[in-house]
């Protein structure tokens, strides 16, 4: 057997419980955590997500790609004793003893449908499709929900001075996971507000890359015709060996 | 000196701010704007307890003591605003604060993990730092004398109400007077400069408001005005961008430009197109201008 491991082996490992394969009797320390309500005795290194399949659920909503990235484990949780509700993402956050905590399958927060092609390129194009962008308090309470850390109230603030390239840098690394949008006195939808400003910003703000251009160019000549075409063909050996021997960036 | 646009500056009064940066930096004013500033809270709330309408405004206090500790002001706990509404509204709250201690304390623990408010933030208008100027100094940068132009400053509500917040006789103003005069122009009296321009009715009721603005602007186009001035991006709105609706409810209306001050100002000092900003405004001032002939050779 190869003790080289592809990439996607990697990830899958990194991602399974690290109570996989270990006998509980070996596990030294241990946490009570309450899921909606119930305790449950936890290994304590594990992660929210791990911790409640090691409870014994099944997730099939709140859960995606385990690694922070896609937003879909929205939690809410209250630690022992405390008065304020925090949030994070059940795979980034690890269980602490006495944590109350339940899973947000889905925030109600209705996205609008507009055409980016059909918009005038002004802040007026927020009030049209989320008009409570203008009941912002600048409470900051979306920011400290915010399990990206970023400075969603700043960004907000922004769609309502028109500022899109201020909008877009700051909301960019925003997962959609709607944790501002639950929190907001103001019952603004921070994240589907932030994904119209940066889609207006790049049809009409951002610079057009030069070799984009050119590259389309190419693509309507057909240049790449033929290249896809034996792409199509290829048998699946000849795929693999195309695919290990491509060109591509240093890890 | 630390300086809050608000919203409106940044979108549809660009006029506004662009001729008073100009003006400013003619008058060695140097205004630096706010880092990460929000929105100014705009309507102050008097409900009493309705503390968390007073963190928008509050904030923007804040941000004057965090300039002075980067050093990007220098012992300046001054705030200047250019929208006569964004003043009133942090003026308010830093009055509402400076007056009840245990409101403060409560907004400083709202915003937990963040730097506190300690007081001691001014919070001034544009016009208040105009009049501070030795009056000399603003005749010598006139470069066009607005000789013969009939000017009818209207002044609205929030630059001159409540009592202790307005920096002018609530009943009888004179602040934007004194500029205008400066400039060479002559001051028309309108009655009417302090009547309501029906504020935010605008957004619901704007038959009402094009009434209010019939009334303002007749009144002063009796008294032999030329155009209007104005502070308030939101009473230019209801007075200039609602002459439309006005013409359709009045046939008789004839309309009147309304300029910002610094419009004026900006056109008297010779600061050129791109600091007047007349492409700006609803009704187009330069006909008027032109007659009074200080706009003709590329103003």
């Amino acid at each position: 057997m190869s003790t080289k491991t592809s990439m996607m082996e990697r990830i899958s490992q990194s991602t399974r419980s690290l109570t996989t394969g270990v006998d509980t009797k070996d596990v030294e320390h241990w946490v009570t955590i309450y899921i909606m309500g119930r305790g449950y005795r936890v290994p304590a290194d594990l992660t929210i997500m791990t911790a409640m399949e090691f409870a014994g659920y099944k997730l099939i909503r709140s859960c995606g790609c385990r690694q922070g990235f896609c937003g879909a484990c929205a939690t809410v949780f209250r630690r022992e004793g405390e008065y304020r509700l925090e949030t994070a993402l059940a795979c980034q956050t690890r269980v602490e003893d006495g944590m109350s905590l339940v899973q947000i399958p889905f925030v109600p927060a209705g996205a609008a449908s507009y055409d980016v092609a059909e918009e005038k390129y002004a802040y007026s194009v927020f009030s049209k499709y989320y008009p409570e962008v203008d009941r912002c308090v600048s409470c900051n309470t979306c920011t400290k929900a915010c399990p990206q850390d970023l400075e969603v109230m700043d960004y907000v603030q922004a769609a309502v001075k028109g500022d899109f390239e201020a909008l877009t840098e700051i909301s960019f690394d925003c997962i959609q996971c709607g944790l501002c949008a639950i929190r907001c006195p103001a019952e603004i939808a921070q994240y589907h507000v932030a994904q119209l400003g940066r889609r207006m910003y790049g049809r009409y703000g951002s610079p057009e890359p030069a070799h984009l251009k050119s590259r389309l160019a190419q693509l309507e000549q057909g240049e790449f015709d033929e290249a896809l075409d034996e792409l199509v063909e290829a048998t699946r050996d000849e795929l693999e060996k195309l695919y290990a021997a491509r060109e591509r960036e240093s890890d | 000196m630390p300086y809050y646009p608000g919203c409106t500056l940044k979108t549809t009064a660009k006029n506004l701010e662009d001729s008073a940066l100009a003006v400013a930096g003619a008058l060695g004013i140097e205004l630096v704007e706010l880092p990460r500033w929000n929105c100014c809270g705009v309507v102050t709330s008097l409900t009493d307890d309705d503390l968390m309408r007073h963190l928008g405004p509050l904030r923007n206090l804040i941000r004057v003591q965090e300039m002075n500790a980067d050093g990007v002001v220098a012992d300046e706990m001054r705030i200047v605003a250019l929208c006569s509404m964004c003043f009133n509204a942090l003026k308010q709250t830093n009055a509402r604060l400076a007056e009840r201690p245990e409101d403060l304390e409560k907004l400083n623990g709202i915003m937990y993990l963040e730097e506190d408010y300690e007081g001691g933030v001014e919070v001034v208008h544009f016009l208040e730092i105009l009049r501070g100027i030795d009056p000399e100094t603003i005749r010598d940068r006139v470069k066009r004398p607005l000789e013969g132009l009939r000017v009818s400053p209207y002044y609205g509500c929030t630059l001159l109400r409540p009592k202790g917040i307005g920096i002018d006789d609530p009943e009888s103003p004179t602040a934007q007077d004194e500029i205008v005069r400066l400039l060479g122009a002559e001051v028309v009296d309108n009655p009417k400069r302090t009547v309501c321009c029906g504020s935010y009715q605008t957004v619901a009721n704007k038959e009402a408001v094009a009434d209010l603005a019939y009334d303002i602007l007749t009144s002063a186009r009796a008294a032999g005005a030329d155009v209007v001035t104005t502070f308030c991006p939101l009473c230019a709105f209801n007075l200039d961008n609602r002459q439309r609706e006005v013409r359709e409810r009045h046939p008789d209306f004839e309309h009147i430009p309304v300029l910002y001050l610094t419009q004026l100002m900006a056109l008297a000092f010779g600061l050129g197109e791109e600091a007047c900003r007349f492409d700006l405004n609803h009704v187009d001032p330069t006909d008027v201008l032109e007659g009074a002939r200080l706009v003709k050779e590329g103003t």
